[in-house]
């Protein structure tokens, strides 16, 4: 178990929580963007060994990606980047895409909200 | 350190159950000598287990297939023979699963369930118990011992009550059989489950104790045997393995619980010491000896599972992961634990395979295990990061 790009960024320039402490799942994703690719990208997550892992792949399969790309990676993509999922943890993988998204919404609307203050 | 989820049987067991597998393979019910050996055979079975939970009589021990037979056979068996006197039953929130899912089972078949809640602790206090008494009471079933938290209940106290009000009482004692002494007439106690892989026995072997006297029905129809309260040709090497090992816990029982109970509580010490914001799940004192069930704030019990098993580590979690119901620890629930805190739990179960250097080595791990995961977790306060 050694999950890659674990830890905050701080003024990050997008922040996607989802999941539940009460569901056993909580996820926070980190994005840095730069040319409109994600140049950064971190997690923290509490959670199984699955979420950990989902949580830690989309990570590295978002970094470097564009905007559009980031948003088309599926919790399909997760669970096969991983070599499959048991059908219980499946759910885990669609908080990891889910906390991406989140995530890149987040810049999205500061960018919106940037471009209409000036 | 995850003897309750499964533990190698006794190699004196295995022994004693070599035999009837390619010699002796007689069947109890034959009229021969073979027949004769395998009667024996059962029978110093019996004597052991009857031995063991203090019963006045053999016959009083019906084997079944385990635990949970054992708690089917009780609960249902009672409960359906009983039904013109009273369809109410009493349980409590912390019983294993087995016997949330039969007290369920009959609510849909019209029987009226009272669960009675424990404390913080998990224990049962008797006067709430006693309040929830009425007139169409017929049974109270409640553990020796939780598994999970190792709580161990006032059993003595609550036998007392239903003996008064003359209600049946059943005590589900898997989890505490061959490690506390039980004695099921001391106790007033009229039905008693134990498993034989809770004793370092074979799986897939029970018993259920009987108090002669008691109105129950079987729940499996067949040729008749055990008294005609569980048919099915009986299965000789593992009542053998049962019996061997009901003997040996009988000699061994008292030196052991105290060897785990002083393992046990230095391992609690230690993570409580070791580690900060965890704490001690069920009662401090009255405890299996065995038992430790230990919480971590912030972080979840399969990824600690995990980790700890890469360390060569084998433990339980009561974290809904973990779970086939992806439902936290029902037990952890009822002991007044939020969610996320029954996620953060870790169950060890001490056994024979155990020594003080294991004991030494997870605590010399476990604090870095559980570092990693904060590190890692969004619910982490920043001061405890650095």
């Amino acid at each position: 178990m050694n999950p890659r790009n674990v830890g905050e960024i701080p003024d990050a320039d997008g922040v996607g929580t989802v999941g539940n402490p009460v569901c056993g799942d909580l996820m926070t994703v980190y994005i840095r963007v730069k040319d409109d690719r994600l140049a950064e990208v971190k997690f923290k997550t509490f959670g199984c060994g699955a979420a950990i892992a989902t949580s830690s792949m989309i990570t590295e399969l978002a970094k470097g990606k564009t905007i559009e790309e980031a948003l088309k990676i599926t919790r399909g993509d997760v669970a096969d980047s991983l070599g499959g999922l048991p059908p219980i943890k499946m759910h885990c993988s669609n908080l990891a895409a889910d906390a991406l998204h989140a995530a890149i919404e987040d810049y999205m609307k500061k960018r919106e909200k940037k471009s209409k203050n000036r | 350190m995850d003897h309750a989820a499964g533990m190698s049987i006794d190699p004196r067991v295995f022994e004693a159950m070599k035999p009837y597998f390619l010699e002796n393979y007689g069947n109890p019910s034959s009229s021969h000598s073979s027949g004769a050996t395998a009667r024996n055979a059962l029978m110093e079975s019996r004597d052991e287990v009857a031995r063991l939970v203090g019963a006045e009589k053999p016959d009083e021990v019906i084997f079944t297939s385990g635990g949970t037979e054992s708690n089917n056979l009780a609960i249902k068996g009672v409960a359906y023979r009983n039904r013109e006197k009273g369809n109410h039953i009493i349980t409590t929130t912390i019983e294993h699963i087995s016997v949330i899912n039969i007290c369920k089972n009959l609510q849909k078949q019209g029987f009226q369930i009272t669960y009675i809640p424990v404390d913080k602790k998990g224990l049962v206090d008797p006067k709430r118990l006693k309040d929830a008494i009425t007139p169409r009471t017929i049974l109270i079933s409640v553990m020796y011992a939780n598994g999970e938290i190792g709580t161990v209940q006032p059993i003595k106290e609550i036998g007392q009550i239903a003996h008064r009000n003359q209600i049946y009482f059943h005590v589900d004692a898997v989890a505490a059989a061959g490690k506390v002494p039980i004695n099921v007439e001391e106790e007033n106690i009229d039905l008693l489950s134990i498993s034989s892989n809770d004793t370092y026995g074979p799986k897939g072997i029970g018993a259920l104790y009987i108090k002669k006297g008691t109105r129950i029905q079987p729940v499996i129809q067949g040729g008749g045997q055990e008294r005609g309260l569980r048919s099915g040709t009986e299965n000789i090497p593992g009542i053998v393995g049962m019996g061997k090992a009901a003997e040996i816990a009988q000699k061994e029982m008292v030196a052991e619980g105290r060897r785990l109970s002083q393992l046990r509580d230095k391992l609690i010490k230690g993570v409580l010491d070791r580690i900060e914001r965890s704490y001690l799940n069920g009662h401090p004192t009255r405890r299996l000896p065995n038992n430790a069930n230990l919480r971590f704030s912030y972080i979840e019990g399969e990824s600690l599972i995990l980790g700890l098993d890469m360390l060569g580590i084998q433990v339980s979690s009561g974290s809904a992961c973990t779970s086939k119901t992806l439902e936290p620890s029902h037990v952890l629930l009822a002991i007044g634990l939020a969610h996320e805190e029954a996620h953060g739990s870790l169950v060890f179960t001490l056994g024979k395979q155990n020594s003080e250097e294991n004991v030494d080595y997870v605590l010399e791990v476990l604090p870095g295990v559980v570092k990693r995961l904060r590190s890692m977790s969004p619910l982490t306060p920043k001061e405890m990061l650095r």
